[in-house]
C-alpha cells in the first residue's frame, strides 16, 4: 500500500511539473514582448529581456567643458564636472573610442599634455599647465552600468509619432460595425433554418456548412473587381460588407445549432397563442440565444480585429486608413531592428483582443464547442 | 472623431436597415395575407411559404455575393489572361505546373499540413490531459489558450523577437540564440536556414492552434463515461494504457474534427509567412504566392485566380466530408 501511495504522489508531481513546463513554454513568448515594450532602446539592444531586472553595461562618450569653462587654480588651468547620468555606475573609461574601458575609475591619463582624472562617482578633473584653447570639449569614453528600469516612453512615442493611435481608431471603426451587422442578419437566417419549415431547408443548411471552409483567397480578386465596378472602391464600406459576408457562414451555423436545441414546447405554445413568427423570434428566440450570440460576437470581433489580409485588400494603404495589423507589418519592414517600437506597437495591438479574451473566455469556449464538436 | 461618428452612423444605419427590412417585410406580408378573416387558413399557409425567405433574404444575398459568386467568378478569371481581357484556356494552369515557386509552395504547404495539425493536436491532447488533473488547471488552460486571441501579425513580431540574431560572441537578445549560445553552440539566423526555416514558421501556428485543440479535446475527454475508465483501473491498467487504449479511441471523432479544422487554417496560412519571411529563403506558401501575383508589381488576375482555385480544390474534400456529416446529423 505504501508503495502505491508513493507512486501516486510522484505521478501527481510529474503531472504538475509537465503542466507547468507547457504553460511556461506557451506564455514566455508573449511575456518577452510585454517586458520588452517597457524597456528603453539601449537596454533592449544591450541584453535579452529576461535580464531586464539586472544591470546592463553600456558604452558611450561625453564631452568635457571647453576653453570657456576653464579656471585657473594656483598656476594650473582646470576643467571639471561630472560624466555620469542618473543611476549610472562607472565601470571604466578611456580616451579613445576603441578602448572605452582603458582606465579604471580614479586613474589619471594624459590627454595632449593635460592630465585627466575620472573618479568612481563620475566627477572628472582635467589639469593643464597651459591654458586650454579647444572650442569643443575633449571626449571621454565611458563604460557604465545602469540598473534595470522600466519606462512608458515607448508607449507615448508609438501612440503619437508612429501612427499607432490613429491605426487603433481605424481598427475600431472597422471592427465594431463588422461585428454587429452580421449578427443581426445571421440571427434571422438561423431562426428560419432552425424552426421554419420550407422546401430547400436541408440544402441551404448544407450550403452554409460548405461555405464555412471556402478559402478567403478565392473571394479577393472577384470582390475587389466588383467593388471597383459598383463604385465602392477601397474604403470602410467595402471592408464592412466583406467582413459581414465572410463572417456569415459561421454566424448562421453557430446560431442555428444553438437555436435547434431550444425547447420546442416554448415555441409551439407561443404559436398556438397566436404570436407571429416575428414576435416569437424577437421575444423568445433572441433572448434565449444570448450565449450563442455572445460567442459569435467574440469570434467575429477577434477575427476582424486580427485580420490583415482583408484589410490590405479592401482598405487603402495610406496612413489614414491602415489598421493596426497593417501598421505593424509596415513597421516590421521599415523598423525591423527597433524592437522598442515593434514590441510596443505589437503589444498595443494585441492588448484589446487579450482583454476581450480573458473577460469573455466562457463564451468563446462555448462557441468553439458548439461549432466543432456538434458539427463533427 | 469624424471616424467614430462614421462608425456609429454605420452601425445605426446597418442595424436600422436590418430591423426595417425584417419588420417591414413581415408587416407587409401580414397586411397582404392577414392571418384572420374569411381566408385565414389559406393566408397563413401561403404566408408561411414566403416568410422563411424574408428571414433568409439578406443572409442569402450576402452569402451569394461574397462567397458563392466569387468562387464561380474565380474559376472563370483563372481561364483568362493577366488583365482578364482575353480567354487563354488552361494556360494559367499549365504555367503553374512548370513554375518553380509554385512547386516550392505546394511542397511547403504539404509539410505545413503534415506538421501543424499533428503537433497542435498532440500538444493540445497533452495539455488537456494534464490540466484536467491538477488544481490550477483552469489558469493553465487560459494561458495555453491565450495565443488564440493574438493576431498572426502580432505572433509574427513575438516570434521574430525569439529568433532574433546577433553576431556570435556578443550578447544575444533573442531567446533561442541565447539558449544556443549558452549551451556552447553558435547563434543562427533561424529564418534563413533552408529548409528548417519552414519549421520555425510552423511553430508559430502550432503555438496559436494548440489552445484551440486543447479546449475541444478537454471537453471530449470529460465526456468519456466514467465506467470505462473505472473498469480499466480495476483491471490494473497503467495510466499510459488508460490514456492511449481507453481514452484516445473514444475521442477519435473529436480528434478528427480538430485535425480537419486546423488543416483548413493551415491551408489558408498567409499572415505568418507574409510578415516573417515574405516567402523568401524557400518558405513560400500558396496563399502568399497568390497575394504576390495579385498585388506585387502589375497584378496578374489570371494566375492569381488559378492559385486560388488550387487552394479551393485542396479544401474541397474537407468541405464534402463536413457536409455529409451535417446531413447525417440532420436526418
Amino acid at each position: 500500500m505504501e508503495g502505491m501511495a508513493g507512486q501516486k504522489s510522484s505521478l501527481t508531481w510529474l503531472v504538475n511539473l509537465a503542466a507547468l513546463l507547457l504553460v511556461v513554454m506557451w506564455t514566455i513568448p508573449t511575456a518577452g514582448l510585454f517586458v520588452s515594450s517597457f524597456r528603453d532602446r539601449d537596454q533592449i539592444s544591450a541584453t535579452g529581456w529576461w535580464k531586464s531586472l539586472s544591470a546592463t553595461e553600456q558604452t558611450g562618450f561625453v564631452r568635457t567643458g571647453t576653453a570657456a569653462d576653464q579656471r585657473e587654480e594656483g598656476g594650473v588651468f582646470v576643467l571639471d564636472g561630472n560624466v555620469l547620468g542618473e543611476g549610472q555606475e562607472l565601470v571604466g573609461w578611456g580616451t579613445r573610442s576603441r578602448e572605452p574601458a582603458a582606465y579604471q575609475p580614479g586613474d589619471t591619463a594624459d590627454v595632449d599634455g593635460a592630465k585627466l582624472t575620472v573618479n568612481a562617482d563620475g566627477s572628472y578633473r582635467m589639469e593643464s599647465p597651459t591654458a586650454f584653447e579647444m572650442t569643443r570639449g575633449e571626449r571621454i569614453f565611458l563604460t557604465t552600468k545602469s540598473p534595470g528600469k522600466f519606462t512608458l516612453q515607448n508607449y507615448s512615442r508609438v501612440l503619437n509619432a508612429e501612427g499607432i493611435g490613429r491605426a487603433f481608431m481605424n481598427t475600431l471603426t472597422v471592427t465594431i460595425p463588422a461585428t454587429i451587422i452580421p449578427i443581426l442578419i445571421a440571427a434571422f437566417a438561423a431562426y428560419a433554418l432552425a424552426w421554419m419549415d420550407f422546401p430547400g431547408r436541408a440544402l441551404l443548411t448544407a450550403t452554409v456548412v460548405g461555405l464555412l471552409v471556402v478559402p478567403l483567397q478565392v473571394s479577393l480578386i472577384p470582390l475587389l473587381r466588383l467593388h471597383n465596378e459598383i463604385g465602392i472602391g477601397k474604403g470602410y464600406l467595402g471592408i464592412w460588407l466583406a467582413h459581414t459576408g465572410f463572417g456569415l457562414p459561421l454566424a448562421v451555423y453557430l446560431l442555428r445549432n444553438y437555436m435547434v436545441g431550444l425547447p420546442r414546447e416554448v415555441i409551439e405554445s407561443a404559436r398556438v397563442d397566436g404570436a407571429t413568427e416575428f414576435q416569437i423570434f424577437l421575444k423568445i428566440i433572441l433572448p434565449l440565444s444570448f450565449p450563442a450570440l455572445a460567442s459569435f460576437a467574440i469570434f467575429q470581433f477577434l477575427w476582424v480585429w486580427n485580420d490583415l489580409l482583408v484589410a490590405t485588400v479592401f482598405l487603402g494603404n495610406t496612413r489614414e486608413q491602415l489598421v493596426m495589423t497593417g501598421v505593424l507589418r509596415e513597421l516590421m519592414g521599415s523598423k525591423g531592428g527597433e524592437w522598442e517600437i515593434l514590441a510596443t506597437s505589437a503589444f498595443i495591438s494585441i492588448a484589446v483582443p487579450l482583454l476581450v479574451f480573458f473577460s469573455m473566455q466562457r463564451y468563446l469556449v462555448r462557441g468553439l464547442l458548439a461549432g466543432s464538436v456538434k458539427g463533427g | 472623431m469624424e471616424l467614430f461618428l462614421l462608425a456609429i452612423g454605420t452601425i445605426a444605419v446597418g442595424v436600422l436597415g436590418c430591423v426595417a427590412w425584417f419588420w417591414g417585410s413581415n408587416y407587409v406580408l401580414d397586411t397582404i395575407l392577414p392571418p384572420r378573416g374569411p381566408n385565414a387558413g389559406a393566408n397563413i399557409s401561403r404566408a408561411s411559404l414566403i416568410r422563411p425567405w424574408l428571414f433568409l433574404g439578406p443572409a442569402i444575398l450576402f452569402l451569394g455575393v461574397y462567397l458563392v459568386y466569387p468562387v464561380i467568378n474565380s474559376v472563370w478569371l483563372s481561364l483568362k489572361d493577366a488583365s482578364s481581357q482575353n480567354f487563354v484556356g488552361a494556360s494559367n494552369y499549365t504555367w503553374l505546373v512548370g513554375d518553380p515557386k509554385f512547386r516550392e509552395s505546394m511542397i511547403n504547404n504539404f509539410f505545413w499540413l503534415l506538421v501543424v495539425p499533428a503537433l497542435s493536436t498532440a500538444f493540445g491532447l497533452l495539455a488537456a490531459q494534464l490540466t484536467d488533473r491538477i488544481r490550477w488547471g483552469n489558469i493553465g488552460k487560459s494561458l495555453i489558450f491565450m495565443p488564440m486571441a493574438i493576431s498572426f501579425v502580432g505572433a509574427g513580431v513575438i516570434w521574430k523577437l525569439i529568433y532574433e540574431f546577433r553576431e556570435p560572441g556578443t550578447e544575444q537578445i533573442g531567446l533561442l540564440n541565447a539558449i544556443v549560445q549558452g549551451l556552447g553552440g553558435s547563434p543562427q539566423t533561424w529564418l534563413t536556414i533552408q529548409p528548417w526555416n519552414n519549421f520555425f514558421l510552423m511553430i508559430v501556428l502550432v503555438w496559436i492552434q494548440t489552445g484551440f485543440a486543447m479546449v475541444i479535446l478537454s471537453a471530449a475527454l470529460r465526456g468519456i463515461p466514467e465506467e470505462t475508465i473505472e473498469a480499466a483501473v480495476l483491471d490494473g491498467a497503467s495510466p499510459w494504457q488508460i490514456f492511449f487504449k481507453i481514452k484516445v479511441p473514444q475521442i477519435m471523432g473529436t480528434i478528427a474534427v480538430v485535425w480537419t479544422t486546423i488543416t483548413i487554417t493551415v491551408l489558408k496560412v498567409f499572415d505568418i509567412v507574409f510578415v516573417m519571411t515574405n516567402g523568401q529563403w524557400g518558405t513560400q506558401v500558396l496563399a502568399n504566392l497568390m497575394y504576390d501575383w495579385m498585388f506585387r508589381g502589375t497584378p496578374d488576375y489570371g494566375r492569381g485566380s488559378a492559385i486560388a482555385i488550387v487552394l479551393m480544390i485542396l479544401v474541397l474534400p474537407i468541405m464534402i466530408w463536413n457536409i455529409r456529416n451535417v446531413r447525417k446529423e440532420m436526418r
